[in-house]
């Protein structure tokens, strides 16, 4: 079902499959995400990409029920390894999620959150760290004379950005966001957009999306899902504008979907 | 003719709504004039005494029936101990219930456990009082007050509090099954509202690499923290008030010493033990003044946890 060879994959994906309890929502998946590209997930509700994405971080291991097989490859290391340390790992891959969740602290202890549970830095390394990962999330300007003030008195857009420099605050290698525009107002929306673009040369970004429009827009790699099978994954624009599948073009075209 | 019917329909609703409106209200504010009245029946009842001893009966040590010489010292140094000691052992143990039953507890067992901490709290003090007498005092008797005596009462500073005779009846077998009675509720409460905390917010403390005590230490209870506070209020009230069970174990002995083993009082079980006795109006407006305390202690700690939490909103910028 893998097509596209992509040269320097970051994340190579083997044969994976997903279960919650008994019912199987991901089907023998194989997908490479490239180096420093942003890797867009598309599909209906219930294809299984946000299913796909939360076993990149593991995240599916807070519930007993919910169990995968097969591998994930990063740097050459299978994630899905009973022994791979799943702290280390959260550090390597970081996360965004569908609505803004700023931790009940300062802007600035938000940021240092995430940085202190690996690094000991000085208080000065510190501070440069948040402004660096405000600056990247492009929020230093609106923030930078309120870092003691709660993270969650900042609107939503703000908040998703906070969401995003905490995440980048850890230095990771891969970036996954789940729906980060979902619960934004179209300027918010276009801000993030224009944010990921500017991160993708320092991070590996997979990005789940429900606005096809934005798949186009943001990445680069486009994988298109439908019940818990990989359909059609290639780049953007060939999976955009000379789909290979019947079942990727109806969807994109908007006749299902 | 049905317009006829459809106003007098209109307006006996209108009656109705209004009468539903003034009962609800009478509830209402019959609360409050409940509350007065206590406490007026309270400061009339205690006027002897606070003419007799004046801010004195508040400091003085002394219970002395035969001479007509009352203090509340020691009932109210007995009540305050108690209870902070109690939620001392309540509340790590009661978040860490909470903690399990949340985060860490297969789900087949959650409902057994949050019900059978339901009971618990539902159980009549009496029976705790009972079982603290009969099972647990002399049980801390031999084994566990022997060691307290040669192990801490030995080391400096805080010797003293553990020195004394291991009688099983005392301030600390009190402030003990007091700690077991509102473990219960403060856990209980404690459980509720970690259950509220957003999924989300948590599964984004967990990606960012945080393991379960981290999530629990940082983010949910500083997301929870009114709640918690709310509850360990709960239990703090419970625990000030509580009278069968700590007089059982309490020792009822008007007597003001250092060490934690040995007897005291507090005010409640002051109050059921010698309300029947009481002769004379000095001593009956003595022990009704030891309620009006009571009422005031009560009060002011609410008072105060309400003014903390204010403050804490206000540090963290929220008012901004």
């Amino acid at each position: 079902m893998n097509t596209e060879n992509i040269e320097n994959p970051r994340v190579v994906v083997k044969d994976l499959n997903f279960f919650y309890g008994k019912y199987r929502a991901l089907k023998d998946i194989n997908l490479n995400i490239a180096d420093k590209k942003v890797t867009a997930f598309i599909g209906p509700s219930g294809c299984g990409k946000s299913t796909l994405l939360r076993t990149f971080n593991r995240m599916y291991q807070l519930y007993p029920q919910q169990t995968a097989t097969g591998s994930i490859l990063l740097d050459g290391d299978n994630i899905l390894d009973k022994k791979q340390d799943l702290n280390k790992l959260r550090a390597k891959i970081g996360m965004v999620f569908q609505k803004p969740t700023p931790f009940p602290m300062s802007i600035y202890d938000n940021i240092a959150f995430g940085v202190k549970l690996y690094q000991n830095l000085s208080r000065n390394d510190m501070d440069e760290r948040v402004e660096w990962a405000l600056k990247k999330a492009a929020l230093w300007v609106e923030v930078k004379d309120k870092l003691k003030q709660s993270g969650m008195g900042l609107s939503g857009g703000q908040q998703q950005r906070l969401c995003i420099a905490r995440a980048i605050a850890v230095k990771p290698e891969v970036l996954l966001l789940d729906e980060p525009t979902s619960a934004l107002d179209p300027i918010s929306t276009a801000h993030i957009e224009k944010l990921i673009d500017e991160l993708k040369e320092d991070f590996t970004i997979v990005i789940v999306t429900h606005n096809m429009q934005q798949a186009a827009r943001v990445s680069d790699y486009t994988a298109y899902m439908y019940l818990g099978d990989l359909i059609e994954f290639g780049d953007t624009s060939t999976v955009f504008t000379n789909p290979k599948r019947k079942e990727t073009e109806d969807y994109i075209t908007g006749r299902f979907g | 003719m049905p317009m006829f019917l459809h106003d007098a329909r209109l307006k006996r609703q209108s009656i109705l709504d209004s009468l539903f409106r003034n009962l609800t209200r009478l509830a209402a504010f019959g609360v409050l004039a409940l509350l007065a009245a206590i406490l007026a029946s309270l400061l009339m009842g205690s006027m002897p005494a606070i003419h007799a001893f004046g801010f004195g009966f508040l400091t003085s040590p002394d219970w002395d029936p035969v001479n007509d010489k009352f203090g509340a010292l020691i009932p109210i140094v007995g009540t305050l101990i108690t209870s902070v000691i109690a939620l001392v052992i309540a509340i790590p143990v009661s978040f860490g219930i909470a903690l399990f039953l949340t985060e860490l507890s297969p789900r087949v067992l959650r409902r057994p456990l949050g019900v059978a901490i339901e009971l618990l709290a539902g159980i009549p003090s009496i029976i705790y009082g009972m079982w603290g007498l009969f099972v647990f005092a002399p049980l801390f008797a031999d084994h566990v007050e022997p060691w307290l005596n040669q192990h801490v009462g030995t080391l400096p500073y805080i010797g003293p509090f553990f020195s004394g005779p291991p009688m099983g009846i005392g301030i600390l077998t009190a402030s003990i099954i007091l700690a077991i009675m509102v473990i219960p509720f403060i856990a209980s409460v404690m459980r509720d509202v970690f259950d509220v905390v957003p999924t989300l917010l948590k599964e984004s403390a967990y990606g960012l690499g945080s393991t379960t005590w981290e999530v629990m230490l940082s983010i949910v209870l500083p997301y929870t923290k009114v709640g918690v506070a709310g509850g360990i209020m709960l239990g703090l009230g419970r625990a000030l008030g509580e009278t069968m069970a700590v007089t059982f174990v309490i020792g009822n002995a008007h007597e003001l010493t250092k060490s934690l083993l040995n007897p005291g009082n507090s005010i409640s079980s002051a109050l059921a033990n010698e309300f029947t006795e009481a002769f004379g109006e000095l001593y009956t407006a003595s022990l009704i003044e030891l309620g009006l305390i009571l009422f005031f202690i009560t009060f002011v700690v609410l008072s105060l946890a309400r003014y903390m939490l204010y403050k804490l909103g206000q540090r963290e910028g929220k008012a901004s």
